[in-house]
């Protein structure tokens, strides 16, 4: 009995935070509207500073200083990110405002390693603090006791500032209605700065809290993210007594899930959540979001079918490509698979994201599950290369049937966090079943057979999916499924009205992106002749949303045009820079800012505006020839 | 009249927010072709009454029997199923499509082809969406981007879509809201012959008072949930209660200066 309680409260000083950053969150979201990612970064950055201030300075108030002062540091250096990017993306598509804050946090650890190397660090134990109580012969560290004592006294202060306060007033005022308050006269920028300044403030105290109980290192910043994400899905995005409420239980679930499923702890927090978004979509303590805001907005033209001369041209496209193996060596033809293997994924995103309005943050889950399902298929029960390639990305359909009926039921960032949450479980999974998937070593030895060994052959045959691929989706986005889904997207009311039933749809297109997405892992399976839990990561999710916003989020064609330049971009980066994240978040928040269109939209643009300015001028002749 | 058959039956039909009762007990019929105008002033109930005919809100207690079902507790997209067309108060359409794939989106929904991934959009239906647009003065803007219209051809757009189901029963919530006084004549001119053609019943809230009384054949009146006039134009012109809570103080030549206060 002792023994579960003392799991219980270190459930409890867990919670505390998880419960810090998942609050500055929540505040943040509630006023500025933007669910920032980089909060995990910020986070991290608390857990670093803290720990370089707690190592220079000695001493009770060296210690207890250290935290406050680098909590305080890093919120500054929050101020200045709210001040020279968030200023500029709080109007464009929430898709945008969470690609550039995980931009931020890309960078942030190139920089954290650049300044505090590659290594765990151990950090200071806190004085005064330092032994353990005991309990019926268990023991308890004394600083979990002082954390479980902190985090309601937490919850107190931020309730007392948000009812006592006149800040506090504005800033509820704000959250419920911004524009209203802006209309009264108060200045919306210094109430947005000051709102972020102190959630980046609860991030990095959380950070360096951790400290004495945790190493710091620099992936801390994902685990603690999609922690948080799960914890205000469940609690409600918005709700700070939520985030508290939530974090208690997502950290009971962890503490305990461990006894029951030492292998796959997260599985049970998995259940919960999924058993919230059931019974209360928004949360335990969240309200209905208004109408989210459509993710595309940028343009309203119209698409339209290829003509008979882009078709021409396309096959043309396609026919130099073919030739490549003719006069390219062995690692260009590699590359080119590999390409062609990230067009399909980029193309299984964009259905989703620019055709459906959903834009998953996870996708590459079921890339993931297609590669492991080749790599089961053909390793374990040893099955032929064609069947395998056939059947892996049934695994990756599976993946999208579960994950997707839940993910459909909620939209815009909601969608977004869901779908990075569940592509983490698949990946834990992927990472800690190393009885089945390998863990860590992954699954070796997945090469083509004979027939397609030859970087040549297997060029050929990736080349001749994608293409395929491309073919068939673009068939759907004009069929007459595609025009429901982009309905739906345009309109749930509309779409609702005319007896649509957008859910059904939207399941329907995840099912399809992700099948898609898992004939691209399958391939890619064999490319690389092993699968490894990287195939599930975020950070290939990442990548899948930067091709689709590259090419152009709006445009049919982007996704092709934007996987093929970053593809080819990014594997020149990686050989040339060990800065490669530094490089890439920079260009991402670059292109949220500078280039929100795209290559394929800002094309399409410049060709529209030539075609009007050839009518007008046309308009202009004919008017002056009539007037003389 | 007693051959025209009743399209739509309400039964005292309630609905309490917090003990604030916005719809009390209200019952009402519409028949085939019966061009039926709900009036009220802000806060009576209309829109309430609104959504739960059409499914967005459940009744606390009452009967709703559209096209000889009973439809409480139906989500929309069933009872647009059973014949039921209908427009917003802000218009609803699909901004990123054209003019023609608006209305080709909903006749594909009528031909149950939603799930279709093969066959082309563009040839599905193509001269029976022209047909529609051509219904309601829109055939020229068929090939234009929805996103470019102007408020009134939306309105008209919407009203084209709302008819591509063949509906018996037209739902309309405050069709002219928003647009100018000519169009609102317009609109509702051209809804009305539709209407009277097809034998479609029109149940629809409208403020402006010159189009209520041109066009309503009938006129129920709500006043803080409850029904309290229901007849004739002239009857209801001429009923003191109604002078009294609504149409008091020479609001009805009044009332097109007060567009766009919703209900």
């Amino acid at each position: 009995m002792a023994f579960y309680f003392v799991q219980f409260l270190t459930g409890l000083a867990s919670a505390a935070s998880l419960f810090l950053v998942a609050s500055g969150l929540s505040i943040i979201f509630g006023v500025t509207r933007i669910v920032n990612f980089a909060h995990g970064a910020f986070y991290m950055l608390g857990a670093y500073v803290a720990f370089t201030l707690t190592e220079r300075f000695s001493g009770a108030l060296g210690f207890w200083g250290g935290i406050v002062v680098a909590a305080l540091i890093v919120a500054i250096i929050g101020v200045l990110v709210e001040m020279v990017l968030l200023r500029r993306i709080y109007h464009a598509p929430e898709l945008f405002q969470l690609l550039a804050t995980f931009g931020l946090t890309l960078m942030v650890q190139d920089i954290v390693v650049m300044i505090w190397g590659p290594d765990d660090l151990l950090g200071r134990r806190a004085p005064g603090f330092k032994g353990a109580v005991d309990f019926f012969g268990q023991n308890i560290p004394s600083y979990d006791l002082f954390l479980i004592a902190l985090c309601p006294i937490v919850l107190g202060i931020l309730w007392l500032l948000f009812q006592r306060t006149r800040w506090g007033v504005l800033v509820r005022a704000a959250t419920q209605d911004r524009d209203m308050v802006a209309a009264l006269g108060v200045n919306q920028k210094w109430l947005f700065t000051s709102v972020f300044a102190l959630g980046v403030f609860l991030a990095a105290l959380g950070g360096a809290l951790q400290i004495p109980r945790d190493a710091v290192h620099h992936a801390l910043d994902l685990r603690i993210i999609v922690e948080v994400f799960v914890v205000v899905v469940i609690g409600g995005l918005g709700s700070i007594i939520g985030a508290f409420v939530a974090a208690v239980l997502v950290s009971e679930l962890n503490a305990f899930g461990i006894l029951i499923f030492p292998k796959i702890s997260i599985i049970l927090v998995f259940l919960v959540m999924a058993v919230v978004l059931i019974v209360r979509p928004w949360g335990l303590f969240g309200k209905p979001e208004a109408a989210a805001r459509r993710t595309p907005g940028l343009t309203v033209t119209p698409w339209r079918p290829l003509t008979s001369g882009e078709r021409l041209m396309s096959l043309g496209a396609l026919v130099l490509a073919a030739m490549l193996p003719l006069f390219a060596g062995n690692y260009a033809l590699t590359v080119g698979s590999e390409i062609a293997i990230f067009v399909i994924f980029a193309a299984s995103l964009h259905f989703l994201m620019s055709v459906g309005g959903l834009a998953s943050f996870g996708h590459a889950a079921y890339f993931g599950l297609g590669a492991y399902g080749v790599a089961f298929l053909a390793k374990a029960a040893g099955l032929p290369m064609i069947v395998s390639l056939l059947l892996g990305p049934v695994l990756g359909l599976l993946g999208a049937a579960v994950f997707g009926f839940f993910a459909v039921q909620l939209s815009g960032v909601y969608f977004a966090m869901l779908t990075l949450a569940f592509a983490q479980i698949v990946w834990s999974i992927a990472f800690q079943w190393v009885e089945v998937t390998g863990g860590d070593n992954g699954i070796l030895g997945v090469w083509p057979e004979r027939w397609a060994a030859s970087p040549a052959n297997f060029y050929w045959l990736s080349l001749g999916i994608t293409a395929l691929v491309i073919t068939v989706l673009r068939v759907m986005v004009f069929s007459p499924f595609g025009f429901a889904l982009r309905a739906t997207r345009d309109s749930p009311l509309r779409s609702e009205a005319i007896g649509i039933n957008g859910k059904r749809v939207q399941w329907t297109a995840f099912v399809i992106s992700g099948t898609v997405a898992g004939i691209g892992g399958a391939l890619f399976a064999y490319l690389k002749g092993s699968v490894f839990p990287d195939s599930v990561g975020i950070s290939l999710s990442v990548d899948a949303l930067v091709m689709v916003l590259l090419g152009g989020v709006e445009t049919v064609s982007g996704a092709v045009i934007g996987a093929i330049v970053f593809k080819a971009a990014n594997i020149w980066l990686v050989s040339q820079t060990d800065l490669s994240k530094l490089v890439l978040g920079g260009f991402i928040v670059l292109m949220v800012v500078a280039f929100p269109k795209g290559i394929v939209g800002t094309l399409e643009t410049i060709r529209n505006r030539r075609r009007s300015a050839g009518t007008k001028s046309a308009l202009a002749t004919s008017r002056i020839e009539v007037a003389e | 009249m007693s051959m025209v058959p009743t399209l739509l039956k309400v039964e005292g039909l309630s609905k309490s927010y917090g003990g604030v009762h916005a719809v009390r007990s209200v019952s009402f019929e519409l028949r085939a072709g019966e061009i039926l105008a709900l009036i009220g002033p802000n806060g009576a109930g209309k829109s309430t009454c609104f959504d739960m005919l059409n499914g967005q809100n459940m009744p606390d207690s009452g009967r709703i029997h559209l096209l000889g079902e009973d439809t409480v507790g139906r989500k929309p997209r069933a009872i647009w199923r059973l014949g039921v067309g209908r427009t917003f108060q802000i218009t609803a359409t699909f901004p990123t499509m054209t003019v023609r794939e608006n209305v080709q989106v909903a006749l594909v929904s009528y031909g149950r082809q939603l799930f279709n991934l093969w066959g082309s959009t563009a040839a599905y239906a193509r001269e029976e969406a022209g047909r529609l647009l051509d219904l309601v003065g829109m055939g020229a803007y068929a090939e234009r981007p929805c996103g470019e219209l102007a408020y009134g051809d939306l309105k008209r757009l919407e009203l084209a879509i709302a008819l591509a189901n063949q509906p018996r029963l037209l739902l309309m919530d405050e069709p002219t809201a928003g647009m100018a006084p000519r169009e609102r004549i317009e609109l509702m001119r051209l809804t009305a012959s539709i209407a009277r053609e097809q034998s479609i019943g029109v149940l629809f809230t409208e403020h402006d008072m010159d189009v209520v009384f041109e066009h309503a054949d009938r006129i129920l009146v709500l006043n803080r949930g409850s029904l309290i006039a229901e007849g004739s134009p002239e009857e209801v012109r001429g009923n003191p209660q109604v002078r009294a809570i609504y149409l008091g103080e020479g609001l009805v030549y009044d009332a097109r200066h007060r567009e766009g206060a919703g209900a």
